[in-house]
């Protein structure tokens, strides 16, 4: 980091609060600005990251995003305003960022994160945030942090707990030496799925964004070798030892894994199974118009909706019933009798696993409604709210 | 006695809504094989088809991760806190 720059008279003025600390003070104030971090994501970490980086004038940001605004994002995506729906996220936060500090260089990279791009993406920055929500990005961030030997201050939250470390430091451990391996798709729900307080965001970015800063100009204790867990319903933290892995697979001392791999294929996800699946298992699925025609004409047919009380509130598709995918196990009892059967969730994907588990139970016309109740909403009534 | 054992919000819904729950048990493996017992569901979120511990659940035993204490035949008392604690991939970038 070259800190031959000087802070004009503006600049004195506006970062006085950090100046006059001897912890920060000039030289700090001057680490930051011919800092560089990139913010994976602009969504619900990335907001608070970018934005108090901005204001503490660290002198170039970077965002990866390639998202638009839309009106669920603005519950906590607080860099996004309302008059910003529909324009790129990247756009958005850009503006956001000059309002704040005008005297900092935003940069955006309007992409997906990929194997391809990482290293061209991380590479032309100090310090790596974390702020994504999906395990394969998960995995190929800490992997191109590892590699490249950039830390990766990382932030996870799931409704009222978020989770916080900062890894492959120099000796420290990394997100691998903690989890070797992701779970399995569908086993862990995401915040899409599962709701999230819009506030929890904000206290594990600006934890996110303080580890940034104490990195950048070297002072206090890192969350290195430590994992930070909050609970926001009992407004307690609680810290766990980490770490660093001798066998792990990436970081350990005889790593495997020494180039960026396919993380959706490591994850789980590959997109065939989608292809093949509507062809050859379709007497498993209806669509929604065909959903409407047999509802219109067949009052015997029962319609299971399996998504949680909670959005069964928000909007339902008239005479279905509401059984839980969680609770569907042990209410099998309830369906006894039931032949003709159309089930549904969201989207389509708990509603999958609810026939699968149906037809394994006997019930073998148990169907799946494609796309759930957004793609009725969407094609059959669009009166009803979507979430 | 019974040892406390932390549940994680993504299982919460495997034991009631409970974040809290207690089993007994000398070691750590004799008490989640207790938990499991009392709550099913939890079985397959922790332990694979080969019936060990997932690699993206990890147990701690107070501040400390039993794969560095004796694994699953870590001892446990009643004054300890065992806790689940799964990767969690949200960053609330999705809609």
């Amino acid at each position: 980091m070259s800190l031959s720059g000087r802070l004009s008279n503006q600049e004195v003025a506006r970062y006085s609060r950090h100046l006059i600390m001897p912890e920060v003070g000039m030289e700090g104030q001057l680490k930051l600005k011919a800092s560089s971090v990139l913010c994976i994501g602009a969504g619900g970490l990335g907001s608070p990251v970018a934005m108090y980086l901005a204001a503490a004038g660290v002198g170039r940001i970077g965002i990866v995003d390639f998202d638009i605004v839309d009106y669920s994002n603005l519950q906590r995506q607080v860099i996004h305003g309302t008059p910003d729906v529909g324009r790129l996220k990247l756009d958005s936060a850009s503006d956001r960022l000059n309002a704040i500090n005008p005297e900092i260089h935003v940069e955006t990279h309007n992409e997906a994160l990929s194997s391809s791009n990482a290293f061209r993406l991380l590479g032309g920055y100090d310090v790596i945030v974390d702020g994504t929500d999906n395990f394969p990005t998960r995995y190929l961030v800490n992997d191109a942090c590892v590699l490249l030997g950039k830390p990766n201050v990382y932030g996870s939250i799931f409704r009222f707990e978020g989770q916080a470390s900062v890894f492959a430091t120099k000796d420290g451990p990394c997100y691998r030496c903690l989890y070797p391996e992701p779970p399995p798709p569908g086993l862990v729900p995401s915040c899409a799925e599962g709701g999230v307080l819009g506030i929890l965001p904000g206290v594990v970015g600006t934890i996110q964004a303080t580890e940034a800063v104490k990195l950048i100009i070297g002072v206090g204790e890192p969350l290195i070798n430590r994992f930070m867990i909050y609970d926001a319903l009992r407004m307690k933290f609680r810290e766990l030892k980490l770490r660093k892995d001798p066998e792990c697979p990436v970081c350990g001392d005889t790593p495997s894994v020494t180039e960026l791999i396919d993380y959706e294929l490591f994850c789980g996800m590959t997109v065939e199974p989608v292809v093949t699946k509507s062809s050859s298992d379709s007497d498993e699925e209806i669509s929604v118009e065909q959903l409407k025609l047999e509802l219109d004409g067949d009052d015997d047919l029962f319609l299971l909706d399996v998504r949680e009380p909670e959005e069964f509130q928000i909007c339902r598709i008239p005479g279905s019933t509401l059984i839980p995918l969680s609770e569907l196990p042990s209410r099998l009892v309830e369906l006894e009798g039931r032949s003709e059967m159309v089930v549904h969730c969201k989207s389509g994907v708990r509603s999958a696993k609810a026939v699968k588990l149906l037809r394994e139970a006997g019930f073998k016309k148990a169907k799946n409604l494609s796309g759930g109740i957004l793609r009725w909403i969407d094609v059959v009534d669009p009166s009803l709210p979507k979430y | 006695m019974a040892t406390k054992i932390m549940i994680p919000t993504p299982l919460r819904v495997y034991t009631g809504k409970q974040d809290v729950v207690e089993a007994e048990g000398s070691t750590v493996g004799e008490l989640l094989a207790n938990m499991t017992n009392q709550y099913s569901e939890l079985q397959k979120h922790l332990y694979g088809e080969d019936g060990k511990l997932r690699s993206f659940v990890n147990i701690y035993v107070n501040d400390d991760d039993i794969r560095y204490l004796e694994k699953e035949q870590t001892p446990v008392g009643p004054e300890d806190t065992v806790s689940i604690i799964p990767s969690v991939a949200g960053g609330g970038s999705s809609r």
